[in-house]
């Protein structure tokens, strides 16, 4: 009974990457050897350097990083600028390294039998001297370029492998992979680590890279399945998303919060909930950063802080305009109220922008946090890359329990929905719809609260004006209708009012 | 003639390594008797000499002396091959060394 107890449960070490310990359930499986698979440029050797210099930043574990391809010299300088000091390290005897990369000059004669148990006894004695409890052998597939004979290499290796086990060590073993979708590893290598196998993915979709990491198999404990975005950013690592992993577990407040304009609050039974994500859709210049303008503008006045994500427009143009409906961003900034970070879509992909927003989210902590547009990021992304941003962004504002108020750009001028509303409605607990209606040879436009959860809410399609005061909502478009097809009619008078008795 | 500085990696008193300082000491006392400084470092009790050498096979013969340094993995097995490796041509190719050559 208690030997079935005792091998019961394969712990694991968590390997302090951001997302992926999320993914993996708890870390890689401890005191075994994880095989790391990609194609090149897929980011084996970064997460394998990380993995050990999170065992030390974090957990003040030791590792010793075995390199067969990069020279010991290269990799302290690439991994500079991802944060991690090796060489710091080293002095300190948190880090050893085993340099087995080619070297430089004429290559060995070959004058008979051999073996590599001289690597072997190197990578022992690195992991005595440092008292190492994490290794990584980065990438096995070069030794078979190195020796002619791949028979040898390949059962050398596997020694090599089984006798890390031996040494009681969480290892990770990185191979090269050909292409996205086949075999795990070339050579074979899979079959020398044949416990737990990671996929690394960098694949190449609508012109755009997206990586991905999908665990392939733990054996004999568990894990997530399916392919996760992660990216590589500057100063960090490794960042993966972990979108199943995200809970729906978010506490719900009643408390309300005002939208900036007591009409709209009306409209929404008193106003927005704490912790909502509102979805403000319109068409391009009918008032959608305004609106958002006035939702981060009450958040200040309420000694409250807002935080503005604008991919559309620049810093002055923005402040600007704000200033044109009686808000000033500049003083609100100063007083530490506000935040406004302004950004070209293009500038990174959209893992990376993810990343940065929660970064800064966590840094600045706001109450409130404004996205001007949602739509202007669908730009930079697969559609399924989208979908995943959208999941992930909302559900972390709502772990924060703040308000998140997005806007979403129609590609029509009248009516219409976009691709941002159609991956995101479910989502979100309030949308709010900003329509212009044409009416007897003029523009006007049009509010209403399509969908508040929770509350009660105005039904109408209200008219609002814009001026030096902001937005002012007016009555409703009581003749009119089909203003969200965008085809209005105008029906008179007496018709509505048959049609309401017809109801009553 | 220059002085041969030889050393030999090996990895514990296995049979290969056995054969291979058996057999390097044949080819030495043929070729270069009285010529010659050999050095035997056992990896397992010396890694760190393994690791400054950047050792990945053995055994390893490393001539380091005269230039250019060379490498010879194997047990040294292949005759013929060793002596290639050590710059010293197989007797059955006429002139059996070069000399005077720097």
């Amino acid at each position: 009974m208690t030997a079935i107890n005792e091998h019961r449960f394969v712990e694991k070490t968590e390997t302090g990457i951001e997302g992926f310990d999320m993914i993996s359930e708890g870390g890689l499986p401890k005191g075994r050897t994880t095989l790391i698979a990609g194609t090149s440029g897929s980011a084996k050797t970064v997460f394998a350097v990380q993995f050990l210099s999170e065992g030390i930043v974090k957990n003040d574990e030791a590792g010793v990083f075995v390199t067969f391809e990069e020279p010991p010299d290269d990799i302290r300088k690439n991994v500079m600028s991802l944060g991690w000091n090796v060489a710091d390290w080293e002095q300190e005897g948190k880090w050893a390294f085993v340099d087995a990369s080619p070297q430089p000059g004429e290559s060995d004669v070959i004058a008979g039998e051999y073996d590599l148990s001289a690597l072997l006894a190197r990578i022992e004695h690195a992991v005595r001297k440092t008292g190492a409890t994490r290794l990584s052998m980065d990438s096995l597939g070069a030794m078979f370029g190195r020796f002619s004979d791949a028979g040898l290499v390949r059962s050398e290796l596997f020694k090599i492998a089984s006798a890390i086990k031996q040494m009681g060590v969480t290892g990770i073993i990185t191979a090269e992979r050909t292409e996205e979708y086949g075999e795990v590893a070339r050579f074979g290598i899979e079959e020398f680590v044949a416990d737990n196998v990671i996929i690394l993915r960098n694949v190449l979709e609508s012109e755009k890279r997206r990586r991905t990491m999908e665990i392939l198999k733990f054996r004999g404990t568990s894990h997530q399945k399916g392919e996760y975005p992660f990216t590589v950013i500057k100063d960090v690592g490794i960042v993966a998303i972990p979108l199943s992993g995200i809970e729906l577990k978010q506490r719900s407040s009643t408390v309300r919060i005002s939208s900036g304009n007591s009409e709209l609050d009306n409209m929404c039974g008193g106003g927005f909930f704490r912790d909502s994500i509102i979805l403000v859709s319109g068409a391009t210049g009918c008032g959608k950063t305004m609106l958002s303008a006035e939702f981060a503008g009450d958040a200040a006045r309420n000694g409250q802080k807002a935080l503005i994500l604008a991919f559309e427009e620049s810093r002055e143009q923005l402040f600007r305009n704000a200033s044109g409906w009686g808000i000033d961003f500049e003083q609100m900034e100063n007083d530490g109220a506000l935040k406004v970070v302004c950004q070209y879509p293009e500038t990174q992909g959209l893992e990376d922008h993810l990343i940065n927003i929660k970064h800064t989210i966590l840094d600045f902590r706001p109450n409130r946090v404004v996205v001007d547009s949602l739509s202007a990021l669908e730009r930079v992304s697969t559609i399924k890359g989208f979908r995943e941003f959208v999941i992930a962004l909302t559900s972390f504002i709502k772990h924060q329990e703040i308000a998140g108020l997005f806007t979403s750009t129609t590609g029509e001028l009248m009516g219409g929905t976009s691709v941002t509303e159609a991956h995101i409605s479910t989502i979100t607990d309030t949308i709010i719809l900003l329509r212009y209606v044409e009416m007897f040879g003029e523009m006007r436009r049009g509010i209403t609260a399509l969908k508040m959860r929770g509350s009660m809410h105005d039904k109408d399609i209200r008219e609002f004006n814009i001026d030096g005061k902001g937005m002012h909502i007016g009555k409703a478009f009581k003749n009119v209708t089909g203003i969200l097809s965008g085809h209005p009619k105008f029906s008179t008078t007496e018709e509505v009012d048959r049609i309401s008795e017809l109801f009553k | 003639m220059n002085k041969f500085k030889l050393r030999l990696y090996i990895t514990g008193k296995t049979p290969k390594s056995e054969r291979a300082i058996a057999n390097l000491e044949d080819i030495c006392k043929r070729e270069l008797e009285g010529l010659y400084e050999l050095q035997i470092i056992d990896v397992l009790e010396h890694p760190q000499l393994a690791e400054e050498e950047k050792i990945l096979a053995t055994p390893t013969l490393i001539k380091d002396l005269p230039p250019p340094l060379k490498r010879i993995i194997g047990d040294l097995s292949n005759a013929e091959k060793v002596l290639l490796g050590l710059d010293l041509m197989p007797a059955e190719n006429g002139t059996k060394r070069k000399e005077g050559k720097q």
